[in-house]
This record gives structure tokens, C-alpha cells and sequence, in this order.
């Protein structure tokens, strides 16, 4: 087998795990107690418009008729329309999609940032001072919620010094993203905390390994130690372990865009959810298991790019 | 000494915060529901610690009052979980076979997830509040517990007791409860203490966004939230609900930490 | 003599005390020859080779002194340490799989230790790469450059980690237990590798083992130890024949020998403890020869011809 066979394999899992979640999605808004029909028409219901509206949504049919239909409207990109804002779906989801998509590479960007390099000082030190001081930081780092962070940051940096916009999405690259920083740094504070206990223990793990000391035995520099065998193996392990924080990360996205008021998928899913909203409910809910899928699937090429070892 | 520095403490901020739920009346220096109009939005000072609120209702009163809510939130935000996932971790890592394949899949789909959307949505389907916040974190939270306790079964099943059970006849049912569960149970029960740090996260995320606890229930998010319209105004009702729920999950992680570090010296 | 170490002593701080893992130990290799250093697990012997490299942690103090042509190793420079590594020390570790780097390929391994201690362009680097694949029995060697450790045999690993250790044309070849974790077939294979590569190249073998049948067959002279010292010293056909060491002589009996049947002698107690050393000999808890003296004294070296050991009873052995 090779890399290509390999990745080819990757990406028709693809297919079936699609299918699983819209089936899912599917049950799951099935499962809804009461009538979305009278939810959607409210207090205007009337037998006839109930009847009219039931047979024009399709609700009418049987359920693997309308299964197919969901799936058939999916692959189609119609995914209703929104009760709330009176436009499809599709295109609500479109226009909120890039601020979560930018919120989200931001703050990874910014965690790793700031995780990595603690992760080698408290691995450096184990045990000794900096070593406590950072794991107790995180600590409590992962004891506070991210709303909290927000906020503080919010009152301290744009409240008072006026450094950084209340919140909000701006036009234009470069409005987003100044608008878009203490957002991306509430959600990657939070972010950092979660990974940095395994990522210390993945670098703990790299600096004592036999290899690492054979090829000190080689005598090598001191950099090339660092760069080529410490640092590639310490990135093969903080990529497995993003992908597997991925669910943590997106979590917190619903919340800082709640807390910051970021035109994105996060903050239009909870406000669907008091709207009730259910078509934005249901698609969303596709359209996030769609991105945690993509995200494993991208931290899956770049661990085959970094390690050799995959699909050979 | 490695474990009894983070349980002791742990310990030591989790009585606080137990004393201070169960009379809370004695604790606060004022009553959580006393308006005070002679101090609306009073900035902290030695007589409001913290500061008061838009109804001249003094903040560290209410937090404390807040307290009684957020533990029993840390309470059984973990144990529907707890429960659920431990019955069907035991059944699923005894009797092992399709269901224990079907359960690794759906385990590993789930786990991958994120947690708080899931609760989130099944708060959309059943509607706001505690009660639907609970059954939520149980729907969703109950896998990672079953996958932990059929993870301990598994080993527990190889044991030499075990072997030793069924050689004397004992049946199935006295040979799970009696002998695999008391020793499989307790890296879950250490795990639920560490859980429930997270289940305050959880519930003042949603108390925070209007979907767990509904005022007027004081609960810390639900406070948080109402000082969000003050924040540039009054920035101090926020404060002390936020390092309420700090120092309660520090409490209960760093006794989670603690009940480890004990386990692995025993085991 | 090209190394001389003298009263090498590791000190481990661990969580529960000091562990003394070596406890006084003196070594000599002659160039170009072979020297074992045998003894149980818990011995010492792999501690003691990665002391003399420079290669322990933070955590272990080293005393004593190493020396390589004349030169003090412990107290070098790290300047002088990286270029003395690979270049004039190489070692070999055990576990192939854990040795190797394994997100980088053979050749980039052999390559980088090169491009640190040679001054050759590319083009020579890799035929040279070529050749130490050739001198080390692996065929097909400009396929096997670009493969990962991965996608090599146990052998074929270990022949590539000892192509990697001889690079850069080391004179002295640090070996820690090459071949335990090897089938008994390939075992004898890397042996006799050595022992060629050790005569083309000129180069001084220390072979670590735990193995007296590969002291036999490989070595010249060896070195016994037990609880981080060394009983006795001296060539290999003179100690086998005639053990001046108790626990020598207790090894050899308990190895099984050509006669069918014959009865195995195994050694009695316990394991010794390295937090706790002896203020007498070692061995002596277990030791079928002891006297009084040995519980409370530690035994010196006596020199007798080629031979050195440290035991109260060797003369009477």
C-alpha cells in the first residue's frame, strides 16, 4: 500500500460517515416532541394551513420517503428555509460560516502559539519550578470558563484601554481580523489549557526517548537535535492531539460568539435554539459534525505528511 | 505527599463551598434577594465586598447563594452519566461480542463531538431548564463513563479471582456486582470526582446563555450573564460569580487529582 | 591504551533516595581489541557505557575518570565531547526499533552524522552511505536509503543502526547488548559482523552482554560485574578456565555445559540492592566461598599476570 492508496482509502470514509451523520440528524429532528409544523406556523395556525403546510414540507409521506428527500435536498444544498430570518438555509449558513471558519484557524494558530513553547519549558524542567508554575497556571486555566475569559478580556482590553472592538465582525480583511483577536484569544486560552497537559506529557515523552539519545551519541549539534528529532516528533504528537480536541475547540466557538457577538454558526445555533428555529437547528447541526469530520480528516493528511510511518 | 497537597486542598475549598450551600444565611452579609436601592451598581467597597448589582443586591451574597444551585448542578450533571454509563460499560465489557463492537464505534464517534453543541441541541429539542439541561448531559455524557468502566471490566475479567468465581459455580449476576464492579468502579468514581469540575463548566455555560438555569434562580453563569449589560458600567457584578466557579472546579479537580494520585500508589 | 576508566561511579537521584548503579569500576581497552563486559541485569554494565559516552541524564551523577588517548572525557568541553562522539566513540544501542529515529529515513540518519564530522559534498556523502551499507551486509542499498526503520527486519535494523554508528570511522565501538533482542540466528550474524567490521576497520569493541556463550565466542579479554562493580578482569580463556571471583565461578557453574544431565547450580538470595551498598563485598550475602572478612570489607584488586580481580577468596579458588 502507499501513501496515495492510502489516502484515497481516508477520504471514501468519508462517504458513509456523511451518511451516518444525516441519517442521524435526521432521527434526532424526528424525535422532536410536538408538531414543527405548528411551531412554524404559530399562533396563525388554522386546520387548513396546517394541512397545506404539512403536505407542501412533505411531512405527509412516509418516513424513508422523506429520509430520501432530506438527503436528496441535502446533496442539493436545500436545507429549508429559516423561520426567523425568512431566507433559505443554505444561504444563512453560507454568510455566517467564514467568521466561526476564521474564529476557529485563529485560535488554533494562537493556542499552538502559546502551547507549545510552555510545553517544551515545563518538559525541559519537569518538576522543578517552571515546570509547577505553568501546570498550575493551566490548571486553572481549565477551571475557568470560557465565557469568563471572554468577558474579562472584554472589559479589561476593549472596555477600558480601547484597544480592541466590543465584539462584532467589521468589513474587510483587516476590520476582521482586529474584531476577530480577543475572540480567537478567549477561545484559544481555553484551547492551550486543554491540550497542554497531554502535550507536555507527548514532549516529556520525545526528550527521553532511546532515539533521541542515540543520535546525541552521533554527536550531533545541539540544533539539529532540537530541530530535526525533537521538534518533528513533538509535532506528530501535538497534531494527533488537536485533532482529538477538535469537539473541545468548536464547543467553545458557540460560546465566545455568543459572548463576543460574532456573525457565526455558533452564535446563530443558539439563537435558533430560542427562536426555534428548527430547520437552522437541524442543518447546523449537520453542517457541525460535517466540520469536526473535515477537521479529523485535515489533521489526518498533515499526520500523514509529518510521519512516515502512516499508510506504508 | 504528592497526593494529599492537591486533596487536602481540594478538600479544604469544597467544605467551604459545601458550608456556604447549606447555610448560606449564615455566611452572607446579606440577603441574596435584599434589594438596596440607597446602593444601586455600588462599586466594591468594605460594605459590599464585591460590589452590588442594578437592584442594589449585594453580589457576594449572591454568589454564595448561588453555591447551593452550582453544587447540586456538580451533582447530578455527574451522576446521570455516572450511572447510566457504568451499567452499560459493565454489561457492554463482560459479555463483550457485537454490542461491545457496536458500543466502540458509537463510543469513538461521540467522544470526538463536541460535547457542549450536543447538550446544546438536545436543550433546543426539550426547551430550556435544569431538569432538560440534565437529561442532555446524561444523553451525551454517559459514554465516556461506559467506555472507562468497560475498559476496568475488561482487565478486571482477566483477573485470577474471576477465574476463580467461576470454578465455584457462582452465577454471572453475583460474580459482576459482587467482585468485578467494587474493583472496576473505583478509577470511575475517581474520574467522576474530576467530572464534576466539568460539569460546573457546563452548567454555567448554559446558565450563561439562558439555557440551564432559569432565573431568578441564582445560579453563577445565570449572575455572570446579568452583569453582561453592565460590563463597561459595572464590571464587578461578573467578578465574583466567575471566581466562584474557579475556585469550585480547582476544588473538585485538584481533589480528583489528589483521590490519582492515591489509587496509583495502592494499586 | 586508547580508554582507561578508573572508579567510574553513577549516582541516580530518584524519588525514593539514591541508587548507587555503578560502584567503583575500572576498565581498560586496548586498540583494536575486544573487550565483554558481562554481568545480570541491574549490573551496571549499560550504565557504565552510557557514563563513559556522556550520555545520562540530569539527573545521574557521574564520578571518577574516563579516559580516551589521554584525554579526560568527563570534564570535556561540549565542543570537544560532540566531535569526540561518533567520530572517535560510537555506540550501539539495544532496541533498534527505539533507537532509530523513526520519522527519518536510514539514509537522512546516516547522513547527518556525515555531514557532522566530515567535510564531503553530497555526492560523496551518499556513496559513502552506499558503501557502510555494503560493509554491513544490507543489499539493494540505494533502495534501503530512502526506507524508514519501519520497513526493515529486526537484523536488518541493527545492522543499519551499527552502519549509522560507523559513519564517521569511531575507533572505539561502545556495543550495549546489540543482539539480545535478536532470533538466535541473527544473533551469531551481527557477532560475526563485528568482529569483521572490528578488523577491517581497526576499530576497539566493548560488547555489553548478559550472554557468556557471546563472550566465548567474540571476545578477548572481559570483565565481569555485579551490583555497579567489577569482580574480575582478564582474558576470556584464562577466567573461564580458572574463575578467581566467586560470583565468576558461580556464573559459569550455573551455565549449562556440554555434559547431558549434568545439574545446573543456580545462584542463591536475592538480587542486591543498589540503594543500599555494601560496606563489604558485593556478592558476598550469596556467595558459597565467603569468610568473615568479606561482609565487612571491601575487597581491593589483586593483580595476578593478566588478571585482576577483587575477591577475599579468589586466591583459593
Amino acid at each position: 500500500m502507499n501513501r496515495g492508496t492510502w489516502l484515497l482509502g481516508r477520504l471514501a470514509q468519508i462517504v458513509p460517515s456523511f451518511l451516518f451523520i444525516g441519517v442521524a440528524v435526521f432521527v434526532l429532528a424526528r424525535l422532536l416532541p410536538g408538531d414543527p409544523v405548528s411551531a412554524m406556523l404559530g399562533d396563525h395556525a388554522t386546520d387548513a394551513t396546517l394541512a397545506r403546510l404539512t403536505a407542501q414540507l412533505g411531512l405527509d409521506r412516509s418516513i424513508p420517503v422523506q429520509l430520501m428527500q432530506f438527503l436528496g435536498g441535502v446533496l442539493r444544498g436545500e436545507l429549508g428555509d429559516s423561520i426567523a430570518y425568512r431566507i433559505p438555509v443554505a444561504r444563512l449558513i453560507a454568510e455566517r460560516l467564514p467568521a466561526t471558519v476564521l474564529l476557529t484557524l485563529l485560535s488554533v494558530a494562537i493556542a499552538l502559539a502559546l502551547a507549545v513553547p510552555l510545553a517544551f519549558v515545563a518538559a525541559l524542567n519537569a518538576n522543578r519550578w517552571p515546570d509547577l508554575l505553568i501546570r498550575f497556571v493551566f490548571q486553572i486555566g481549565l477551571s475557568t470558563p470560557i465565557f469568563y475569559v471572554g468577558l474579562l478580556l472584554l472589559t479589561v482590553l476593549a472596555a477600558w484601554a480601547h484597544l480592541f472592538p466590543v465584539g462584532g465582525y467589521g468589513d474587510g480583511w483587516r476590520a476582521h481580523l482586529w474584531h476577530l483577536f480577543l475572540p480567537a484569544l478567549t477561545l484559544a486560552l481555553s484551547f492551550a489549557a486543554v491540550l497542554m497537559r497531554s502535550l507536555r506529557g507527548a514532549v516529556l515523552d520525545v526528550i527521553n526517548a532511546e532515539f533521541v539519545d542515540f543520535a546525541r551519541s552521533k554527536g550531533l549539534r545541539a540544533r539539529v537535535l532540537l530541530g530535526r528529532h525533537v521538534l518533528r516528533s513533538a509535532m506528530i504528537a501535538t497534531v494527533t492531539l488537536v485533532g482529538l480536541h477538535v469537539g473541545s475547540l468548536l464547543g467553545g466557538a458557540v460560546i465566545t460568539e455568543s459572548v463576543f457577538a460574532v456573525p457565526g454558526v455558533g452564535r446563530l445555533m443558539v439563537e435558533s435554539i430560542f427562536a426555534r428555529d428548527y430547520p437552522v437547528i437541524q442543518a447546523l447541526t449537520l453542517v457541525l459534525a460535517v466540520f469536526v469530520s473535515l477537521a479529523l480528516l485535515a489533521t489526518d493528511i498533515v499526520q500523514m505528511w509529518l510521519d512516515p510511518r502512516v499508510g506504508r | 505527599m504528592r497526593a494529599w497537597l492537591p486533596l487536602g486542598t481540594g478538600l479544604l475549598i469544597l467544605t467551604a463551598f459545601l458550608v456556604m450551600a447549606v447555610i448560606p444565611e449564615s455566611i452572607a452579609p446579606y440577603d441574596p434577594l435584599g434589594f438596596d436601592f440607597a446602593a444601586l451598581l455600588a462599586e466594591p467597597s468594605a460594605e459590599h465586598i464585591f460590589g452590588t448589582d442594578q437592584f442594589g443586591r449585594d453580589i457576594l451574597s449572591r454568589t454564595i447563594a448561588a453555591s447551593r444551585i452550582d453544587l447540586q448542578i456538580a451533582l447530578f450533571a455527574m451522576l446521570g452519566p455516572l450511572l447510566i454509563g457504568s451499567v452499560i460499560g459493565l454489561l457492554v465489557g463482560w459479555f463483550g461480542g457485537w454490542a461491545d463492537a457496536l458500543f466502540g464505534r458509537l463510543a469513538d464517534i461521540v467522544v470526538t463531538f463536541p460535547f457542549l453543541v450536543l447538550v446544546i441541541a438536545i436543550v433546543a429539542v426539550l426547551g430550556p431548564g435544569l431538569i432538560n439541561m440534565y437529561i442532555a448531559v446524561s444523553c451525551v455524557g454517559w459514554v465516556v463513563y461506559a467506555r472507562l468502566m468497560r475498559g476496568e471490566v475488561r482487565i478486571q475479567a482477566q483477573a485470577d479471582y474471576v477465574a476463580a468465581a467461576r470454578v465455584l459455580g457462582y452465577s454471572t449476576a453475583r460474580i459482576l456486582l459482587r467482585h468485578v464492579l467494587p474493583n472496576a468502579v473505583r478509577p470511575v468514581l475517581v474520574y467522576a470526582v474530576t467530572d464534576m469540575a466539568l460539569a460546573i463548566l457546563t452548567g454555567s455555560s448554559l446558565g450563561y446563555l439562558g439555557l440551564g438555569a432559569q432565573p431568578p434562580t441564582a445560579e453563577w453563569g445565570v449572575l455572570i450573564a446579568d452583569g453582561r449589560n453592565f460590563f463597561t458600567t459595572a464590571p464587578w457584578i461578573s467578578l465574583a460569580p466567575g471566581v466562584a466557579i474557579v475556585l469550585a472546579g480547582l476544588g473538585f479537580s485538584l481533589t480528583g487529582d489528589g483521590l490519582q494520585a492515591l489509587l496509583d500508589v495502592k494499586r | 591504551m586508547s580508554l582507561v576508566v578508573r572508579d567510574l561511579r553513577v549516582v541516580f537521584n530518584t524519588r525514593s533516595g539514591p541508587v548507587w548503579a555503578v560502584d567503583g569500576v575500572d576498565l581498560e581497552v586496548a586498540p583494536g581489541s575486544v573487550l565483554g563486559l558481562v554481568g545480570e541485569s541491574g549490573s551496571g554494565k549499560s550504565v557504565t557505557l552510557r557514563a563513559i559516552a556522556r550520555l545520562l541524564h540530569g539527573h545521574a551523577k557521574v564520578s571518577g575518570a574516563v579516559s580516551w588517548q589521554g584525554e579526560d572525557v568527563l570534564a570535556m568541553p561540549p565542543d570537544r565531547l560532540r566531535r569526540l562522539r561518533g567520530a572517535e566513540i560510537g555506540i550501539v544501542f539495544q532496541e533498534p526499533m527505539a533507537a532509530l529515529n523513526p520519522v527519518l529515513s536510514i539514509g537522512q540518519q546516516i547522513d547527518e552524522s556525515l555531514v557532522a564530522h566530515t567535510v564531503l559534498d553530497t555526492k560523496s556523502r551518499r556513496a559513502r552511505a552506499l558503501e557502510l551499507l555494503d560493509l554491513v551486509g544490507i543489499s539493494a542499498g540505494a533502495t534501503r536509503l530512502g526506507q524508514y526503520p519501519h520497513e526493515f527486519s529486526g537484523g536488518m535494523r541493527q545492522r543499519a543502526m551499527i552502519a549509522i554508528a560507523l559513519a564517521s570511522a569511531p575507533k572505539l565501538l561502545l556495543a550495549d547488548e546489540p543482539t539480545t533482542a535478536l532470533d538466535v540466528t541473527i544473533q551469531d550474524q551481527i557477532l560475526r559482523l563485528l568482529l569483521r567490521l572490528k578488523d577491517e576497520l581497526g576499530m576497539a569493541l566493548v560488547l555489553v552482554t548478559h550472554d557468556l556463550g557471546v563472550v566465548a565466542q567474540t571476545c578477548e579479554r572481559v570483565s565481569v560485574m555485579y551490583a555497579g562493580r567489577v569482580c574480575e578482569t582478564g582474558k576470556v580463556s584464562e577466567v573461564f578456565a580458572h574463575p578467581r571471583h566467586a560470583y565468576t565461578q558461580a556464573l559459569l557453574r550455573a551455565m549449562p555445559g556440554e555434559q547431558i544431565g549434568a545439574k545446573l547450580v543456580p545462584i542463591p538470595g536475592q538480587a542486591p540492592r543498589l540503594d543500599a551498598p555494601s560496606p563489604g563485598c558485593a556478592f558476598q550475602p550469596r556467595c558459597t566461598a565467603r569468610e568473615p572478612i568479606c561482609a565487612t570489607q571491601r575487597p581491593s584488586f589483586t593483580e595476578l599476570a593478566t588478571r585482576r580481580f577483587a575477591c577475599h577468596a579468589g586466591a583459593r579458588l
